[in-house]
C-alpha cells in the first residue's frame, strides 16, 4: 500500500545533555538532516527523516538537551513550547522519545518523569546500554517499564544497529502509544524521591562512577598535571592545522588562480575579464581557502568535544576566564577564533547564558586569526631584520608571537573593562556536567564536519563574493584616463576613497597606499596583501612577496610598518565577522559596539606605536 | 553548619539542604533540579587549579563543576562511614 500520502509521524528525541540524543539522532537519520534555528532565537533546530521498515515515514525532531523543563535557559524553554504544542509554527509531536543515559539514571529518571507528567504520548529509549554493560549496571527493563507506566526499549546509539528495538516500537506506533495517564503535579523532591524508589527496585549499580573515567581524571584535572595536559594538548592542535590546513590552503588559493588565468585567457581584454578573473575566482578560492584550515581545527574540536575532554579544559581553566568577565565554556569558541572568528562566533551557542555569551562574541575577533597571517608575514618579512636575539630567539618570530600576545592580552583587558562597566553584576552559574569520556565514533565526527562546513560556506560565500565584486569595482572605475602614468587605481574610486582616508589615519604612519589597502581588508584582511601589491604596481602581483617586501621597506619606515601591524591585530574587520555577529545575537547593538570599541582600541594602539616606534627606532 | 566548600578533595557527605541566596534563585533551583536533595551523598572529586575554584562534585553517578559561589548554597552534613553512592 502506497502511504506517501500519509502524514509522516512526528516523532521529537528529548533528553538531558549528554545523553547520547544526537549519536541517536545521527544513527536514525544519517545525512538525512536539516540544521536550522528556530524562528525568532538562536536555538538550533535539527530535524531529520527516516522510514521505518513497514514503510512508515518519520520526521524526528532532535530538540535541545534540557536537564529540567521549569528552568529558563532559552534551550530549555523551546524544548518545552514544542514538547506541549505552543511553540509557534511548530506542530506538537506524534510520539515523544525521551532518551536516558542507563549508567546515569539517578540524574536522568528525573527528567523522563518530568516529561512524563505531561500526558503526551512517550517512550523511553535506554541509551547507552553497552557501556552500562560494561560497568556491571543491570537495568530490569520490565520492572521499569511497568514503573513509569511507559513503553521502555534499549538502544546502542554508537552501535550499526542499534537503534533496532527503537524503530521497531515507532513502526508499532501508528496513531500514537496510549497517552500516559497525566500525573498530579508533584514538588521536585517527590521526583528526586520517586527516581530513588524506582532505582532500588529496578537498578542495581555496583560503582557510581566508570572507573576509567576517574582514572583518566586524576591526571587529566590534577592541579599540576592538568593544565600541562591541556597546553600539550592546544599545542598539537596548532601544530596540526598548520602542517596539515595550511599547505591545504595554499593549494586551493593556487588552483583558483590558475582557474582564474585559464578563464581569463578565454576571455577578451577588459572589465568582464577582471570581473571574473578578480572578483569571481579571487574572491570564491578565499572563501574556499580557509576552509581546510576551518575543517582541521572542527576536526580536532569535535574530537575533543565527542571525547568529553573539552568539558575539562573549560573547568581548569574557569578561573581565569572569570577574571576577565568571561566564563570557562568561552575557551571553545576562543579557540575556534585562531583559525577565523566566524566559526568562533558560530560556537559561542554553546554557552547557555546570554550575558557570558556576549561577552565571548565580543572578544572572539581579537584573537589572531588565520587571515591575519599573510599581512604579518609580509611586514614582518620586509622590515624586521632577521637576527637572532640572546643567541636563541628569533626576532621575526618574537614580533609575530607578541602580536599574538598582544589579541590574547587586548581580548583579556577587554574582557575585564566589560565586566567592570557592565550593571548586570548578578551571578550567572557555571553549573557544568562532565560527562563519562568516550571514543568518538567517525560517523559523528562526520556529520559534526559537513554540518559545521556548510553553514560556514553558505554564510560567507554570499557576501564575499558581493564585496569582492564591489571592491573589484571601486579599484576598477573609473579607467585611468589616455596618456596616464600612474597605476590605474590611482584614478579609481578607490584612489580617491585611498586619498580621504590618509587625514584620519596620518596620524598612525599610513600613507594613502597603506590607508587603501585597509579598505579591502575589511572585505577579508588578508586581501591587504593583494591591494598593497596593486598600488604600488609590484610586477608579478601579489604571488612575488619577496619583491612586495622590498618595495614596501623602500617606501615607508619601520615606525609604520609596526603601526600597520598593529592597527590588523585590533582593528574591526572583517564584514564577514560583523555579519554573523549580527545573525548571532540579532542586535545591531552587539555590532556597533563590536566596531566601535575595536576601532577606537585599534586607532590608539597603532598611534601610540607609530609615535613612541617614531622617536626611539 | 558545614557547606559544600568546606569538604576537602575525596571527602564525602550528605546534602542537608540548598539554600536561596535571594528569592528567586535560579541556580539553587537548578542545583536542586540537579540532584542536590536532602539525603544524597555527595563528593567533591577535584578542585580546579587556582584558588580551588571550580570544584568537581559528584551526585548520584553525575559529576557537575560548580563555581565556589554556587557550592557555597550546598550545606552539608558528614556521615561517619559513609562511602560511595549506590
Amino acid at each position: 500500500m502506497s502511504q506517501a500520502h500519509v502524514a509522516p509521524l512526528r516523532v521529537a528525541l528529548v533528553g538531558n545533555p549528554n545523553c547520547g540524543k544526537t549519536a541517536l539522532f545521527n544513527l536514525l537519520t544519517g545525512a538525512r538532516q536539516k540544521v536550522a534555528n528556530y524562528a525568532g532565537v538562536t536555538v538550533e533546530r535539527k530535524e531529520g527523516r527516516f522510514a521505518t521498515p513497514s514503510g512508515r515515514r518519520v520526521q524526528l525532531l532532535d530538540l535541545p538537551g534540557a536537564y529540567s523543563l521549569e528552568s529558563t535557559s532559552p534551550d530549555e524553554r523551546v524544548t518545552r513550547d514544542v514538547l506541549l504544542g505552543r511553540y509557534p509554527g511548530e506542530a506538537a509531536p506524534d510520539l515523544i522519545v525521551c532518551v536516558a543515559d542507563a549508567t546515569n539514571l539517578r540524574l536522568h529518571l528525573r527528567f523522563v518523569l518530568e516529561v512524563q507528567r505531561m500526558g503526551r504520548p512517550i517512550v523511553l529509549a535506554l541509551n547507552m546500554m553497552d557501556a552500562a554493560k560494561r560497568r556491571g549496571i543491570e537495568v530490569n527493563v520490565p520492572e521499569l517499564s511497568r514503573r513509569l507506566g511507559v513503553p521502555v526499549v534499549e538502544t546502542v546509539a554508537v552501535r550499526r544497529g542499534g537503534a533496532q528495538a527503537l524503530i521497531e516500537l515507532i513502526d508499532r506506533t501508528t496513531t500514537g502509544i496510549a497517552q500516559t495517564p497525566s500525573l498530579p503535579a508533584t514538588s521536585g523532591d517527590d521526583l528526586h524521591r520517586t527516581v530513588r524508589e524506582i532505582l532500588a527496585d529496578a537498578v542495581t549499580m555496583p560503582r557510581a562512577t566508570d572507573a576509567r573515567d576517574d582514572a583518566i581524571d586524576r591526571f587529566a584535572l590534577h592541579p599540576v598535571l592538568g593544565p600541562l595536559i591541556l597546553a600539550f594538548v592546544m599545542f598539537m592542535v596548532f601544530q596540526a592545522v598548520y602542517s596539515v590546513g595550511k599547505p591545504l590552503t595554499d593549494a586551493i588559493g593556487d588552483g583558483f588562480s590558475w582557474l582564474g588565468a585559464f578563464a581569463g585567457a578565454a576571455l577578451p581584454d577588459g572589465p568582464l575579464r577582471s570581473l571574473v578573473t578578480d572578483a569571481l575566482f579571487g574572491g570564491v578560492g578565499t572563501v574556499l581557502g580557509f576552509l581546510p584550515e576551518i575543517l582541521v581545527l572542527f576536526f580536532f574540536i569535535l574530537v575533543l568535544e565527542e571525547s568529553g575532554y573539552l568539558p575539562r579544559a573549560a573547568f581548569l581553566l574557569d578561573r581565569m576566564m572569570v577574571a576577565v568577565g568571561l566564563t570557562g565554556r568561552s575557551f571553545i569558541p576562543l579557540l575556534s577564533s585562531f583559525a577565523c572568528a566566524i566559526p568562533g562566533v558560530m560556537g559561542t551557542r554553546s554557552i547557555s547564558d546570554p550575558r557570558d555569551r556576549l561577552a565571548t562574541i565580543l572578544v572572539a575577533p581579537l584573537m589572531t586569526c588565520s587571515a591575519r597571517l599573510p599581512v604579518y608575514a609580509l611586514l614582518i618579512g620586509a622590515f624586521i631584520p632577521h637576527r637572532l636575539i640572546f643567541g636563541v630567539f628569533n626576532l621575526q618570530g618574537l614580533v609575530l608571537f607578541a602580536l599574538y600576545a598582544a589579541g590574547i592580552v587586548g581580548a583579556m583587558a577587554v574582557g575585564w573593562v566589560m565586566k567592570t562597566l557592565r550593571r548586570d553584576r548578578r551571578e550567572h552559574a557555571l553549573l557544568m556536567e562532565l560527562p563519562s569520556y568516550r571514543l568518538p565514533r567517525a560517523r559523528d565526527i562526520a556529520i559534526g564536519l559537513w554540518e559545521r562546513g556548510a553553514i560556514f560556506l553558505k554564510r560567507l560565500t554570499g557576501i564575499i563574493l558581493a564585496l569582492t565584486v564591489l571592491m573589484w569595482f571601486v579599484s576598477t572605475f573609473p579607467s585611468p584616463p589616455e596618456g596616464a602614468t600612474l597605476p590605474a587605481i590611482d584614478y579609481s574610486i578607490a584612489g580617491y576613497l585611498g586619498r580621504a582616508l590618509q587625514w584620519p589615519f596620518a596620524p598612525l604612519g599610513f600613507n594613502w597606499q597603506m590607508s587603501l589597502s585597509l579598505i579591502p581588508a575589511f572585505a577579508a584582511r588578508e586581501t591587504a596583501v593583494a591591494a598593497l601589491a596593486t598600488v604600488y604596481s609590484v610586477a608579478g602581483g601579489d604571488a612575488d612577496v619577496a619583491a612586495l617586501g622590498h618595495t614596501l621597506a623602500q617606501n615607508f619606515s619601520l615606525a609604520s610598518a609596526l603601526s600597520l601591524m598593529v592597527w590588523f591585530a585590533f582593528a574591526p574587520q572583517c564584514m564577514s565577522t560583523l555579519a554573523v555577529i549580527r545573525r548571532e545575537t540579532r542586535s545591531w547593538r552587539a555590532v556597533v559596539i563590536s566596531f566601535g570599541y575595536m576601532f577606537v582600541v585599534a586607532y590608539a594602539a597603532s598611534f601610540v606605536t607609530y609615535q613612541v616606534a617614531r622617536h626611539f627606532v | 553548619m558545614m557547606r559544600l566548600t568546606d569538604l576537602s578533595k575525596g571527602a564525602t557527605a550528605l546534602v542537608e539542604r540548598v539554600e536561596d541566596i535571594h528569592a528567586p534563585d535560579l541556580i539553587a533551583q537548578r542545583l536542586r533540579d540537579l540532584g542536590f536533595v536532602p539525603g544524597e551523598p555527595v563528593r567533591v572529586v577535584a578542585c580546579a587549579p587556582w584558588g580551588a575554584d571550580p570544584l568537581l562534585v559528584q551526585i548520584g553517578s553525575t559529576r557537575f563543576a560548580l563555581r565556589r559561589a554556587e557550592a557555597q548554597r550546598v550545606s552539608v552534613e558528614i556521615q561517619p562511614g559513609t562511602e560511595s553512592a549506590p
